[in-house]
């Protein structure tokens, strides 16, 4: 991943279609912006109204019948549980490895930024996978495991790490950029007026990032409520016990209770759209709180943020 | 090539940039389009450029209306205060960019652009630079290149928007200098934006001076500075004291100093009276000496001259600050010293009846 | 005594690193480590028998073949997008630009089922289709459509914020010179947009590559003909083969990783292209 879920604070707007010299013909204009339309409404729009409209389907009753039942009831727990342990994790972590790399230099520090975004080129698959290979019956610590009978993989515990696995690096690197373009003055400040590590971190730099921060961590949250192929490899499938909203969703839609699957499907829609208006919120108040700014300062904090958060390397 | 603009206006939403604007630019002059910044120069500049519309009115190049001409068809060169090179080519490749763009028919020849570009980098003086990337320039390195891309498609007129601006103010100087040669030798009509009026009286033929869409006056550097036809003008250009007064029959009342004048005013009418600062002169104060009452609060000297600032008697209705200009040998014989309580004499004063 | 010593003013450094590190290690690293030291169990035939097995061939190429073919149409099609979002006024843009993130911000479970709802034969989509003879779903094509769909944001927000900070000005210059619009694109727009072009397809390639979720209900999952290499994982997997399994993901990660030192490779070269700051403010 990388320019994808990446703030954005958007550069003064200019007005190319006023000026002769940057604009098209009205034909040309029209084509380009039907053509990305189309393209939108096919692969992006269609796909989110299909989800609504199918799980409706049946009526409401059915609607709350599918989500009030039992076994999707356990799925909503077992998903909030698993996003309850592994949001505030990566949170603590995000900040830490984001404070230490915007705020210190020191050797291999381009090095750690590439490992810590590394969760996000490996396979969902092959991350449940390393976790099998750890804690399962024929893993390294399976043995021992099973003599005292600690179960990981196929339990609770599986999900949770394979979760906290995929969503890794998503605070993190919210706030690498933005703690880097802001550069460590402020704190320097701080301390030479006499606060301590904390007093700084609480009362100067937190408020600088907190809007990275509330971006980063809803990110985090929908990526570990959603994580669908790496918590399937670890879960076992047990109805009831460890199914997570996505693997309900998967054996509802395999039995051909589509209204169901789709009822609960929509339910983590409605997150991810959720998580797309906090984003537009927040980019909206970077965007102000910059504005509003020394006015004649705005365009170099504006580039060095986007210089900043310009995309890095990674995949999922 | 001659260029004249004809009623030109332009809005912004509310904002007013060009206000029923009509100039006549001569042909082979070097203009300076002056004023602060929001005077709507920019804009005037990129409208005769084609790079913006006016709501109303017309651009005349040669006499012919080109404003309905796009801007790639104007032949015009425009140079950008931040040079707007192009970082992906070489300094060679952006000074032939506009003669490889052209159409098959009109272009010319590899060797005879080679030629041309070697030609026009040779007369900005950066002929060995051909093979730089705009990265590796320093920024008046850059402006002369840009200059250079500019006329590489003989434009019919040149059009230089601050073209020192985001320059040191010691590459400025020396650059300008250089314009101003370069125009004597190539005598394109060239229109060039700045709110720098040092910049504009030292390197123009002529000098447009404009305020909030307007035009205040043009005419050649020693005319506008000499005699500005508005208060605007001349608080523009160079440091100036402003006084209020009254007009009482043949005499201006200024704080307590009253001076002839014969300028066609209406007798009690409010005015404002403009003096430069070495057309103050400095007396005493004794019983009976007439002048502005001032109080010196610093001397400060440069070579030969002396710069004292004063604070006016405002009871008096005197300004608050007065800055006057005097030679040293002035100062001395007045033992001139901070806190000494003094009289100005202006020698010289311009009075412009207030419009209220 | 060493006269290079720095002096950090801030406090925490060795609490944050070592913080981070243990963290780091703990979930990220030695499982990951777990992975390439199972492979020692096999020996190299059985490791290359593996990972060579024909229906496993044709999984690499369905999933290399899918994703290049999505990373390409998505990097037309977000070009376009992206163009469409910073150039022009259109009415919905506001909506379109905040959309655009869905695929990142959508579960891929949630995202496989209703793609296949919309391009099923029954569906939306398919039943249109159908009768031109194209059926999308359970087939590699729908692969391909969830690989789009999944890939689409990378390409739009990385050119994105390159095509926003592209100064006006030097498509005035080009114009003042006498190019034509497409001259100007082609030789002043596109140069300098075409870095951020190469990361963004690298970069949904690479988030194709590896997809499961959105794939796994649309592409029917027959063998040799739509199986995704993600899933011969899971079928080694579920045949308790915990060897064979690693060696298919050996294979990704080395795939996946060559890919991140790729997109670096790429984005370095990038800041050297439009980073400095040639032609334009400092």
């Amino acid at each position: 991943m990388a320019g994808a879920g990446a703030l954005h604070v958007h550069s003064a707007a200019k007005h190319y279609e006023d000026n002769p010299a940057t604009s098209e013909a009205p034909w040309l204009k029209w084509t380009i912006v039907g053509i990305s339309l189309l393209f939108f409404a096919l692969f992006l729009l269609l796909p989110l109204t299909v989800v609504f409209s199918e799980g409706l389907k049946k009526g409401w009753e059915a609607y709350f019948a599918a989500l009030i039942d039992d076994d999707a009831l356990s799925a909503i727990q077992l998903t909030l549980i698993a996003a309850g342990i592994a949001v505030p994790l990566n949170l603590v972590f995000g900040v830490a490895a984001a404070w230490t790399i915007a705020k210190y230099d020191f050797r291999g520090k381009q090095l750690l930024t590439t490992l810590i975004d590394l969760p996000f080129s490996v396979s969902p698959v092959v991350s449940g996978l390393i976790y099998v290979l750890m804690f399962g019956a024929q893993g390294w610590f399976g043995p021992w495991l099973q003599a005292h009978d600690i179960k990981i993989i196929f339990a609770i515990p599986g999900i949770v790490l394979a979760t906290i696995f995929v969503t890794f690096p998503f605070v993190a690197r919210e706030l690498i950029p933005l703690m880097q373009a802001q550069g460590r003055e402020e704190e320097e400040a701080a301390i030479v007026l006499g606060a301590n590590g904390w007093q700084t971190f609480w009362h100067v730099t937190l408020p600088n990032i907190k809007w990275g921060l509330i971006y980063g961590v809803v990110l985090c949250n929908a990526r570990a409520m959603g994580e669908f192929g790496a918590v399937s490899v670890v879960s076992g499938h047990i109805r009831g016990y460890t199914n997570t909203m996505p693997l309900h969703i998967e054996i509802l839609y395999n039995e051909y209770k589509m209204s169901a699957a789709f009822a609960v499907a929509s339910l983590l829609a409605m997150l991810a759209l959720i998580t797309l208006v906090i984003k537009t919120w927040v980019e909206w108040n970077m965007t102000r709180q910059l504005s509003h700014g020394a006015v004649q300062d705005t365009p170099e904090v504006l580039s060095r943020l986007n210089a900043a958060v310009t995309p890095r390397a990674g995949v999922n | 090539m001659s260029i004249a603009v004809k009623n030109i206006d332009k809005r912004f939403g509310e904002f007013v940039a060009l206000d029923n604007v009509s100039l006549d630019f001569p042909g082979g002059e070097l203009v300076a389009l002056l004023g602060p910044s929001g005077c709507g120069k920019t804009t005037l500049l990129r409208i005769i450029a084609g790079l913006e519309s006016a709501d109303s009115g017309s651009v005349l190049l040669e006499g012919e209306d080109a404003s309905d001409t796009h801007v790639r068809e104007r032949q015009v060169g425009f140079v950008f205060q931040h040079y707007a090179l192009f970082r992906h080519m070489t300094v060679f490749d952006n000074v032939a960019f506009g003669l490889r763009v052209k159409p098959r028919s009109e272009r010319p020849s590899d060797s005879v652009i080679r030629r041309k570009v070697h030609d026009l980098l040779d007369l900005v003086q950066l002929d060995w630079l051909a093979d730089r990337f705009p990265s590796q320039l320093s920024g008046g390195q850059r402006q002369r290149i840009a200059l250079a891309r500019a006329l590489a498609v003989e434009p019919r007129v040149l059009l230089l928007d601050e073209p020192f601006g985001a320059l040191d103010a010691q590459v400025r100087k020396e650059l300008r200098r250089w314009l101003r040669r370069l125009h004597d030798e190539l005598h394109i009509t060239s229109i060039f934006v700045t709110h720098d009026q040092e910049e504009a009286l030292e390197v123009a033929d002529r000098v447009v001076l404009m305020n909030k869409g307007h035009v205040e006056q043009i005419g050649t550097p020693d005319e506008v500075y000499d005699s500005p036809a508005t208060p605007f003008v001349y608080g523009f250009l160079g440091s100036v004291n402003l006084f209020h007064g009254r007009v009482d029959g043949e005499h201006v009342n200024l704080a307590g100093h009253a001076h002839r004048h014969d300028e066609p005013l209406s007798n009690g009418a409010e005015v404002i009276a403009f003096a430069r600062p070495h057309e103050l002169d400095i007396v005493l104060e004794a019983p009976n000496v007439e002048g502005i009452a001032a109080t010196v609060v610093r001397i400060l000297n440069f070579g030969g001259t002396s710069r004292i600032e004063l604070e006016g008697d405002t009871n008096s209705g005197a300004p608050a600050h007065v800055e006057v200009e005097v030679s040293r040998v002035r100062v001395r014989e007045l033992s001139l010293a901070e806190g000494s309580r003094v009289r100005l004499v202006p020698s010289q004063l311009k009075v412009f009846e207030q419009s209220t | 005594m060493s006269a290079t010593r720095k002096v950090r003013v801030l406090p925490g450094f060795n609490l944050t690193l070592g913080y981070t590190l243990g963290y780091l290690s703990l979930i990220v690293l030695i499982p990951l480590a777990a992975i390439f030291l199972k492979t020692t169990t096999m020996t190299l035939e059985r490791f290359w028998e593996v990972v060579t097995a024909p229906r496993v061939l044709a999984s690499y190429r369905l999933s290399f073949g899918a994703a290049l073919l999505a990373a390409a149409i998505n990097t037309v099609f977000g070009f376009l997008l992206a163009w469409s979002l910073v150039r022009y006024r259109f009415p919905g843009k506001r909506l379109v630009d905040a959309l655009v993130d869905l695929p990142f911000a959508l579960p891929t479970a949630v995202a496989g089922i209703a793609l296949s709802a919309v391009y099923s034969p029954k569906g939306w989509l398919g039943q249109l289709l159908l009768p031109l003879g194209i059926k999308v779903a359970y087939t590699p094509l729908g692969v391909l459509v969830a690989l789009i769909f999944i890939g689409l944001p990378f390409v739009v927000r990385t050119v994105q914020p390159i095509l926003e900070d592209l100064e006006t000005e030097l498509e005035e210059a080009a114009a003042s010179l006498g190019a034509e619009r497409w001259i100007t694109f082609r030789t002043v727009i596109f140069p300098l947009v075409l870095p951020a072009l190469l990361t963004g397809f690298a970069l949904a390639f690479a988030r194709a590559v590896g997809e499961y979720g959105s794939v796994i209900f649309i592409a029917g999952n027959i063998p040799m003909v739509s199986e995704i290499t993600p899933l011969m994982i899971i079928t080694q997997l579920e045949q308790y083969d915990y060897a064979g399994a690693t060696a298919i993901a050996v294979v990704m990660l080395v795939a996946s990783f060559a890919l991140l030192f790729l997109v670096n490779a790429l984005q370095a070269w990038s800041t050297r292209r439009i980073g400095q700051n040639a032609g334009g403010r400092a």
